[in-house]
């Protein structure tokens, strides 16, 4: 179980690895998006201070959507999806390795670039710490729900679109304690319960996100 | 005689005929009680005037939006364990009932807010989580709509109505906790301490006119779906004529 967990993770990251656009393109969507604000509201410190912490994680939660469809599609398109549900191996266990993957392409190089951004909103460095450690935890509950609205439109026209529609009202939760959580500490309020309830939301999602996933896969292979 | 076999669109579709014209018979006579309770004989709010009547619309409405995802909900797992093919269509008839009475919430809600709070709308915890159902009933029916084979589109619903389910109490709770951490408007729904019986009275004869309705027209909305996917079915086509 855990090999085949192991050898899903590494194919995973390998394809994406050859495949460096898309590396890319989650990356510098992120910079782009975040750096696009300042430009529309104004270079006064003060208001970027403030709305520092929303864009950043807004522009996170964006970043982590734009490459979701190709987390089942080319998969699907060419079998291999069905072979890994023939497999034998529990399905669930499987599928959480390409969610793994998945968030160590859209999710990991966010949360490692985000205290760059956040010095542009001139953030202290506490709130920085804060920034990258919620990101750290919340962007794997990112990748969950949303390899649920992947699974769920396999093969759909407009799959990538629509997914996003549906999984966006999830990622509500995640956004209000995330970006909460660095807004509190710059009010000087304690934030280990923000940080609590962001670690719940992840157990969470890692226990009962893989079954939801495994139930649209095999719904859509039907 | 088993009460199983209305489990069967065959069995189920007259039926749904005959029960829709009594909901819409009830809905009709208690909406005509209700308004009338609520125009004529509540009497008029001393702090909020006569804006405050709009509650007999938008308070069942609000209601019915939460409790229609619920059973929304419900049909679309019991369709999703035990492949009934009538539970689904139940659940998918229920859909645009519900985002209708989201947005009548929402609106009502905007309307009201005008005269009594000076705003449109307020970031407040309750009006937030229903705009977030409100996108939850758009994603479930885009959903639904996009996949072309019923039986794919039945499941893939379920699957996110379920999730929808176990997420709508996190989602209340963070949005309650974000809104009292903002402290943004400090206005309070529940502002008038006691009611009136009169109005309490307009506002469940109102609650239930909304229950019979939705009943009703999600009755309709059934037997077209079951007309839809069943266009093949022989009885169909006798019982149409």
């Amino acid at each position: 179980m855990l090999t085949a967990f192991l050898i899903v993770l590494r194919r995973e990251l390998l394809l994406a690895l050859r495949q460096k656009s898309d590396l890319f393109t989650v990356f510098f969507f992120f910079l782009i998006v975040s750096s696009l604000f300042p430009l529309a509201i104004g270079p006064e410190l003060s208001t970027l201070n403030l709305i520092g912490p929303g864009v950043i994680w807004v522009g996170a939660l964006l970043s982590s959507l734009l490459v979701l469809h190709r987390l089942f599609e080319s998969d699907y398109s060419d079998g291999s999806l069905e072979q890994l549900v023939l497999s034998g191996e529990p399905l669930t266990i499987l599928l959480l390795g390409k969610v793994i993957a998945h968030w160590c392409i859209a999710g990991l190089p966010l949360v490692l670039v985000a205290p760059l951004i956040g010095l542009q909103f001139s953030l202290p460095t506490s709130s920085l710490m804060t920034l990258t450690l919620t990101l750290l935890i919340g962007t794997p509950v990112l990748s969950m729900f949303g390899s649920i609205g992947a699974a769920l439109t396999i093969g759909l026209r407009g799959g990538s679109a629509l997914s996003s529609l549906l999984i966006l009202p999830f990622y509500v939760p995640v956004l209000i304690f995330g970006a909460g959580a660095v807004g509190a500490q710059l009010q000087g309020l304690d934030i280990s319960g923000h940080l609590s309830i962001l670690i719940a939301m992840l157990c969470f999602s890692i226990g009962l996100a893989p079954l939801a996933i495994a139930g649209a896969v095999k719904i859509a292979l039907e | 005689m088993s009460f199983w076999k209305f489990s069967s669109p065959q069995t189920f579709y007259p039926v749904a005929k005959k029960l829709s014209v009594i909901f819409f018979v009830l809905a009709a006579v208690l909406t005509i009680w209700g308004l009338y309770i609520g125009f004529f004989v509540a009497p008029t709010d001393f702090q909020q005037g006569e804006s405050y009547r709009i509650i007999f619309i938008h308070v069942p409405a609000a209601w019915m939006s939460m409790f229609i995802y619920l059973v929304m909900a419900f049909w679309a797992g019991v369709g999703l364990i035990w492949n009934t093919r009538l539970s689904s269509m139940m659940a998918h008839a229920l859909a645009p009932t519900g985002a209708m009475m989201t947005f009548v919430a929402l609106w009502t809600g905007a309307l009201w807010g005008r005269p009594t709070w000076g705003t449109w709308w307020v970031w407040d915890a309750r009006l937030t989580s229903e705009l977030v159902l409100l996108f939850l009933y758009v994603g479930y029916i885009v959903l639904r709509s996009s996949i072309d084979d019923p039986r794919r589109g039945d499941r893939a619903s379920a699957v996110l109505a379920l999730v929808g389910v176990v997420n709508v109490p996190i989602i209340y709770f963070s949005v309650q906790w974000w809104n009292t951490l903002h402290q943004g408007a400090s206005v309070s729904l529940t502002k008038s301490p006691s009611m009136a019986s009169s109005m309490l009275l307009g506002m469940l004869l109102m609650a239930l006119a909304f229950w019979m309705y939705s009943i009703a027209v999600s009755l309709v909305r059934v037997r077209k779906i079951i007309r839809q996917r069943e266009s093949n079915a022989s009885w169909l086509s006798k019982s149409v004529g």
